[in-house]
């Protein structure tokens, strides 16, 4: 689905992903971890299409076509989704109204007629019942004066309408305490499927327990530098960054 | 009541005397350029005032002579040549249609560029639209309905021959001739204009519309309003305006004065988007307006306006709370883009005990453009227990624009309790990606951050209103992020 070969990507002159390798196929889910500042939200919005950053060798093929010069738009009609470390506000536009205007825009991409107000409502609701949302949380403003709970639950309620075929969840976990976490990934679980994926980026492995993931990737100077399955995860958590600096460096 | 179809349409359309017409196609009655006492007297003669208004038309021309063109406002421009103006322009001919087939392409794309296509005003049921159009009036519908209950819906010509009592009583009394140049110019000149008049206790049961476009060239705009609410009444009166792309300034010096006496309210509801000039600073209209109310006691006043047009835009819809209990409302929102200039506010001027007001001020401004608010709150010596909210929040695109606010408070009363707050925010690179990042395009996204940031002011339009507002705003952004 996501095959990203020799990545090198900056920002201004910083250099920041140093030749990024990774193939993400349908119904896996991979999770990026490594110490703050070693590429991983940075990886994130480069697969988004943030325009801040400068590819400046390799590629990333989605479904085959290149995806490198299309804007972050393009990409979401694509199906590639970005939840936000930090969700923005937008004072003033409801949840309901916001992932109205994204649906239809996504549609209208595709060549398609506007989802009918029955359908969306159904839509809307089915997702709020799956997700354990109040409706009255989408009349809401998007983000604004929400508790890191609430914007990542909305991030997550976004992903759920949308049904992207790639999720990419830059730091989800952050900023929540335990139950608000259990939520969320109870969310992202039932929306995953055999045909998607999922890519978790995170500090620590306590989300990975309650989203269970088939390849732990560890970045480091915006490389990849140790891949594994689940228990890499863990020994991570028990032995910290520093024993994969000393395999590099050796 | 009846609603508006598709078919009164049609048939407003087949028997109206003069149809619309283009400044390419309609040959105008245009008086010479200039202005001076013969020009006054020959439009007065050409709409074959009274004597009365003629002699009123003149002492305002002679108050205006003496006046100079203020400057203090926060926008920078070419001062007219009052000489170099054409001061009235009437069609002349009168086809007629007997289908809409018939009616001008033109029009029908005109009506688009207006926001009103025809496919529009189907929808626009229940709203009686008096269309003026290069400063004569062409049609009044729904005069019937109107007439049933006494409300008077004319133009401001027909009622000063038809109800000249009330014309006498009312035109001034608000807004008088010595208010200011542009006030007293227009009283000198005004071509036309809309007058409104709702009899004791009646609910007007329709909104009451009026759309203005300028077309001739060279032909400064003078529109008079006069809306008067009798005791106990109300009425909710919408004006929309805009003139098709010209090159050269026109100017426009409208004068608005708004009577609501003991119980009444008035709502008036503006959107304004003349032309504002290309991408590059070149032509757009000067609106010069003068808008102002009088609330009697318990009366109730309320402005709203989406102002996207114009060059050079000042404008301060007011309330004067002359009775006791008498509230007084502003909701504006201001666009401004490319090279446009808007100092605009209100003026609250609280008189009487317990009166109230509120101001919701919503600036955007965008391109190389200066958006300025300025608004005075006022509370006179006796005037107790009165209470003011501001609300002045500015909304910047890009970095080479500027939103400046000049809020004036003079409290005279111990009683009064007076707030005022203002945000100034920059719709961020964070958000666009946000939005993007979901599939909203840049444009998309700029109109829903700018529908949101003004959704406490577009809530306060009648629903018609609300979606062609919401529409403008889109267009008169259109190309700001680069």
């Amino acid at each position: 689905m996501l095959k990203i070969n020799n990545l090198h990507a900056q920002i201004e002159d910083k250099k920041i992903l140093n030749g990024v390798n990774l193939d993400i196929k349908a119904g896996e889910v991979h999770a990026i971890m490594g110490p703050n500042g070693s590429g991983k939200s940075t990886l994130a919005s480069v697969i988004a299409g943030k325009e801040d950053y400068e590819i400046t060798k390799g590629e990333m093929l989605f479904n085959d076509n290149s995806i490198d010069e299309l804007s972050a738009e393009e990409r979401a009609h694509k199906g590639i989704f970005m939840s936000f470390q930090y969700p923005i506000e937008i004072p003033g536009v409801t949840i309901t109204n916001f992932i109205k205007t994204a649906i239809n825009e996504t549609r209208k991409a595709r060549g398609e007629k506007d989802m009918p107000a029955s359908q969306m409502l159904k839509l809307l609701r089915e997702k709020c019942s799956m997700l354990g949302i109040d409706r009255k949380f989408l009349s809401r403003s998007i983000n604004d004066g929400f508790s890191g709970g609430e914007k990542k639950r909305n991030e997550i309620f976004q992903m759920a309408m949308l049904e992207p075929t790639l999720a990419i969840l830059d730091e989800t976990d952050s900023g929540l305490d335990i139950d608000a976490l259990k939520t969320v990934a109870s969310g992202v679980n039932k929306l995953k499927k055999k045909d998607n994926a999922v890519v978790i980026i995170t500090h620590y492995q306590r989300l990975l327990d309650y989203i269970i993931p088939d390849y732990v990737h560890v970045l480091f100077d915006g490389k990849i530098v140790k891949s594994g399955k689940k228990d890499l995860a863990v020994e991570l958590e028990k032995k910290g960054y520093d024993w994969i600096k000393e395999e590099i460096n050796n | 009541m009846s609603k508006y179809t598709e078919d009164d349409l049609k048939k407003e359309l087949k028997t109206k005397q003069y149809e619309y017409g283009f400044y390419t196609d309609i040959e105008s009655d245009t008086l010479p350029i200039g202005l001076n006492e013969e020009i006054v007297m020959a439009i007065s003669k050409k709409k074959e005032e009274p004597s009365w208004m003629t002699d009123w038309r003149l002492d305002a021309f002679k108050i205006w002579k003496q006046m100079k063109e203020p400057n203090w406002a926060n926008v920078k421009y070419k001062k007219p040549d009052f000489q170099k103006i054409s001061y009235y322009s009437a069609p002349s001919n009168k086809p007629k249609y007997n289908s809409l087939d018939e009616v001008d392409p033109e029009l029908l794309a005109t009506f688009k560029k207006l926001g009103i296509s025809v496919d529009e005003q189907k929808k626009l049921t229940g709203v009686a639209m008096d269309v003026v159009i290069d400063s004569v009036s062409v049609a009044t519908t729904f005069k019937d309905t109107l007439n049933e209950k006494g409300i008077i819906f004319c133009s401001i010509s027909e009622a000063i021959k038809n109800h000249p009592e009330l014309v006498k009583k009312y035109m001034g009394s608000v807004v008088p001739k010595t208010d200011n140049f542009y006030a007293a110019l227009n009283s000198a000149v005004f071509s036309d204009g809309s007058f409104c008049y709702i009899p004791k206790g009646v609910k007007c049961p329709m909104e009451l519309s009026t759309y203005f476009r300028i077309n001739e060239a060279g032909t400064g705009q003078f529109e008079r309003t006069l809306v008067v609410a009798e005791k106990g009444s109300y009425v909710s009166y919408l004006e929309g305006c805009s003139a098709p792309s010209r090159d050269e300034n026109q100017l426009h010096a409208a004068v608005v004065e708004l009577i609501a006496l003991d119980d009444a309210e008035i709502k008036y509801s503006t959107v304004q988007n003349w032309y504002p000039g290309d991408s590059k600073g070149n032509g757009g209209v000067y609106n010069f307006v003068t808008k102002r109310g009088l609330c009697e006691k318990n009366a109730k006043i309320s402005w709203t306006q989406v102002e996207t047009g114009s060059a050079i835009t000042w404008k301060y819809p007011s309330c004067i709370l002359k009775g006791d209990n008498a509230v007084g409302e502003f909701y504006s929102i201001a666009v401004t883009n490319n090279f446009q200039q808007a100092d605009t506010g209100t003026k609250m001027i609280h008189l009487g005990d317990n009166t109230k007001s509120t101001i919701i001020s919503k600036g955007i401004s965008a391109g190389k453009s200066q958006n300025s608010y300025r608004g005075l709150v006022h509370i006179s010596p006796r005037a107790n227990n009165a209470r003011n909210f501001s609300q002045c929040d500015s909304l910047l695109i890009g970095n080479k624009c500027g939103a400046h606010t000049f809020p004036y408070i003079e409290t005279k009363n111990k009683s009064a309790q007076v707030e005022h707050e203002a945000t100034t925010s920059k719709i961020g690179e964070d958000q666009i990606f946000y939005c993007n990042q979901r599939g909203i395009e840049t444009e998309k996204a700029i109109a829903l951050i700018i529908n949101g940031f003004s959704k406490d002011v577009l809530n306060k339009l009648p629903m018609e209103f609300a979606v062609e507002a919401q529409k403008l705003l889109e267009i008169s952004l259109e190309g700001s992020v680069g």
